[in-house]
């Protein structure tokens, strides 16, 4: 593990990466969700219940899935950045925050906006919703910890130590949520009562779940790679990046001259 | 053990010279308690409904207010400094400044809350259930309150960033804590939840310290 990590706390062995990483997931993931959605709302055939409404899971369940997956890897980033004093796993942190952020946002919306039509009511202080609108409030947290500090360094260090207790009390907030409500009103409203979906509906959510982590992906890498360059902008590695994609523009620009 | 027992002893003369701010906190919490009858009606059947949870959210709320003084003082001075270089292990020097967080802030919320289950009309099983929630749950405000507090001592503006991180962790806490309140009013045993608080108390008793010592020396940088 050691071995294989440790090259990647040079920042520019990190940014290469990115850099290989970045066109498969962009490719793949731009791909696979164009397949998906429209395999999605326009081909699977509609639910015998909830009608055309249920075609908003190939948005919700994708985007409720990855919001905790990227709560994770937040904190595994932290982890890795605490114990082994590994500074582009902070930068790793604070990149993949705000795609978390946003995406537990997308599944909140999605949540309501499904809601309306099959509970009544926008919202319902269901186990579910709660939960995931605490997981927002613990990536805001995180996010607004890092930016109040001036040193980005310092910041990092100190937002991945609110990650770390976010991640200990994620599971005793899921369960205490689930208890209370289940405490408060006995049954629960919407429940995935046959996991077994029929197969049309469920290939196209498969691919849309694979797609929104590839392009999730491929949004962290992009932002990674930016707070890479943003913390070592006086470095020459930098300095020689820049200069190079200066030249081949340059050259570009001269062939098309000609 | 000697000289986390005086950093006590001077930590709480500290906090009885500072007799206005010790007090603000608590005056805070009469206030909280005081606007909701006010607010939902003097209806002794409805206070009594949303009694345990306005007395919780009220303590979690000046319990906020009185941790950004936890290390605020012994930072701008200096002294926290000297503490870290001292031979006293970190983590012992944060379990005594949390103590003291506990002394001094909440344990006046907790005398004060006879008073209260007579503001809000909470039957007798219910107050004692609520003694039992806030006697084992507080010491947890100051235990995980303080590893925020320790991360945002070096800040100017801590309060309201306080109160953002903390807020979502105190939550599974507030569900055990009301619930356990409501169980004791309809006359169901609720060692069920007192012991899930008991056990979230122990848990936070032997990581936090050690959490609270890293943020102190992220702080320090």
């Amino acid at each position: 593990m050691w071995k294989w990590l440790h090259p990647y706390a040079k920042p520019e062995r990190s940014y290469q990466l990115c850099q290989t990483l970045l066109p498969w997931f962009a490719v793949l993931g731009g791909l696979s969700l164009l397949v998906g959605t429209f395999w999605g709302l326009a081909i699977a055939p509609a639910d015998y219940q909830q009608g055309e409404a249920f075609r908003i899971i190939y948005i919700h369940v994708p985007s409720a899935i990855l919001s905790k997956t990227l709560y994770c890897t937040m904190a595994v980033a932290a982890f890795i950045g605490l114990v082994w004093q590994v500074k582009t796993a902070f930068m790793a942190m604070v990149a993949v925050a705000p795609v978390g952020a946003m995406i537990t946002f997308v599944s909140l919306i999605t949540g309501a906006a499904w809601g309306k039509p099959m509970w009544g009511t926008w919202w319902e202080w269901d186990a579910r919703l709660t939960s995931q609108l605490i997981l927002m409030f613990l990536f805001i947290g995180v996010m607004s910890l890092y930016k109040s500090f001036e040193d980005p360094q310092q910041g990092g260090k100190a937002a991945g130590v609110m990650a770390m207790v976010g991640i200990i009390n994620l599971p005793i907030i899921h369960y205490s949520v689930e208890w209370w409500n289940s405490l408060h009103q006995g049954a629960t409203l919407l429940k995935m009562d046959k996991p077994s979906m029929a197969t049309e509906m469920l290939w196209p959510l498969l691919v849309c779940i694979v797609s929104w982590a590839l392009v999730s992906g491929a949004i962290f890498l992009l932002r990674l790679q930016n707070e890479l360059l943003r913390r070592e902008i006086k470095r020459p590695w930098v300095v020689a990046l820049v200069l190079n994609n200066n030249e081949s523009n340059n050259t570009a620009s001269a062939v098309n001259k000609e | 053990m000697t000289p986390v027992m005086a950093l006590l002893k001077r930590d709480l003369t500290l906090a009885f010279h500072q007799r206005a701010e010790l007090l603000q906190p608590v005056i805070f919490f009469l206030l909280v308690i005081t606007l909701f009858p006010l607010a939902v009606g003097p209806n002794a059947s409805t206070l009594q409904i949303i009694g345990p949870g306005v007395i919780w959210v009220a303590a979690i709320l000046s319990s906020l207010l009185g941790l950004e003084r936890l290390f605020r003082d012994d930072y701008q001075d200096g002294s926290l400094e000297h503490l870290m270089l001292s031979t006293t292990p970190l983590p012992l020097i944060a379990l005594a400044k949390v103590t003291t967080h506990w002394l001094t802030s909440i344990v006046p919320l907790i005398v004060l809350s006879p008073l209260l289950a007579i503001f809000l009309h909470l039957s007798e099983a219910m107050y004692w259930a609520l003694l039992a929630t806030l006697l084992l749950g507080t010491p947890l405000l100051s235990l995980v309150g303080a590893i925020a507090v320790a991360l945002t001592v070096g800040l100017n503006r801590g309060g309201v960033l306080l109160a953002l991180l903390l807020v979502p962790i105190f939550i599974p806490l507030l569900i055990f804590a009301t619930s356990a309140v409501d169980s004791a009013a309809m006359e169901l045993p609720y060692t069920a939840q007192l012991a899930f608080i008991a056990a979230m108390l122990l848990f936070a008793l032997a990581l936090a310290p050690f959490a609270i010592a890293y943020a102190l020396k992220v702080s320090q940088n």
